[in-house]
């Protein structure tokens, strides 16, 4: 029995979620919103991984020889570019609240106080 | 409410999340110990019926191509968020901005990057059926050597390709024609982005069926996607300096 790999994945998610809510700064809680998206594929990779197998790519293999679970692959090689997109758009925020209140402290900006 | 009263509200719920994935995680099959069908089926599908040795690409833009659809769509309208957040409001004036590289081993040296990175990223495009890579993997090196050209060239140059005129059709054309590619597989009576070419000779650039169009829509969209958000970050960030000066 290992969870190890889970484990790992958990405590990502934890700290980047510990950053976010205690970020001073937009940009600061932008990465940290990446760092807790990297748990996702820590955790979809590990309950992909079979013990021994290869990975799932045939050139040269013999089909039919252990390999990993692509499916979790295709999840995650889909969502790192689609992620570098979205985190993009959340800089392009933070430089409008920028221009806008002069501050990327979400605690000095009014709008953001809840 | 004030940033002590947050943290102490936060932290208990931050550890109740803590336990609460401890206790869902000690419940999946231990690490190695994969028990779900569908990777198993896959990988023994993709080869024999699929002609695709990368079972990665043929779950991505075949099997599960509705599903890299929707992605194209969330990375199609981030791209647009950005655009319209940040495109030039009227602001033309930064052509006249002087930021040439003054070192001539950058030049060089970046030159010939930019042909190694292009031609690295469209193998890895075409070639994504058979070995590592694929449209989006393509898609990012190939962005990188049109960034290679800013650091070459100074923003003058770097304008003639990195403008809306020229990238916003291509970026289109990789979206729609991923979509397009699924309609016309409706036209012959099958299902959305039914692969409906022969598959092809397994192991060569010629695999793949129609997911191989798929794959290099895929390709076309995340380059030009990338080269726009680059462009766009360029353009706010020179346009006050051209101002300045």
């Amino acid at each position: 029995m290992s969870f190890l790999p889970y484990a790992v994945a958990a405590w990502v998610c934890l700290v980047g979620l510990y950053g976010i809510v205690t970020s001073r700064n937009l940009i600061h809680l932008a990465l940290c919103l990446t760092v807790m998206q990297s748990s996702t594929y820590l955790l979809l990779l590990a309950i992909g991984y079979v013990k021994g197998g290869g990975p799932p790519i045939y050139k040269g293999v013999k089909l039919g020889t252990t390999s990993v679970d692509p499916v979790v692959q295709a999840l995650t090689l889909t969502d790192i570019v689609v992620s570098v997109t979205v985190i993009a758009l959340i800089l392009a925020l933070a430089l409008d609240v920028h221009k806008r209140a002069g501050t990327v402290d979400p605690d000095e900006i009014k709008e953001m106080s809840g | 409410m004030s940033r002590r009263v947050r943290i102490g509200i936060f932290l208990p719920a931050l550890a109740g999340l803590g336990a609460l994935l401890v206790w869902s995680y000690t419940g999946l099959p231990s690490f190695g110990d994969y028990q779900g069908p569908y990777g198993f089926i896959v990988n023994r599908i993709a080869t024999p019926l699929r002609h695709m040795d990368n079972a990665v690409n043929a779950t991505t833009y075949d099997i599960r191509g509705f599903d890299t659809l929707g992605e194209e769509f969330i990375l199609f309208a981030a791209v647009i968020g950005v655009v319209l957040l940040l495109r030039d409001r009227g602001e033309r004036d930064a052509d006249e901005i002087e930021d040439d590289t003054g070192s001539d081993l950058i030049r060089v040296c970046g030159t010939l990057a930019i042909g190694a990175a292009v031609l690295v990223g469209l193998w890895l495009v075409a070639f994504g059926f058979v070995t590592p890579g694929g449209g989006f993997q393509g898609g990012v090196a190939v962005a990188s050597g049109a960034l290679l050209l800013y650091l070459v060239a100074g923003h003058r140059e770097w304008s003639a390709f990195g403008n809306e005129t020229l990238l916003d059709p291509i970026k289109g054309i990789g979206g729609g024609g991923y979509a397009v590619i699924g309609l016309a597989a409706l036209v012959g009576g099958l299902a959305y982005l039914t692969n409906f070419f022969p598959g092809g000779v397994t192991g060569t650039v010629w695999s793949g069926g129609s997911a191989a169009f798929v794959n290099w829509a895929a390709g076309i969209e995340v380059a030009a996607a990338l080269v726009i958000l680059f462009a766009e970050f360029l353009q706010a960030y020179i346009v006050p300096i051209a101002r300045s000066s």
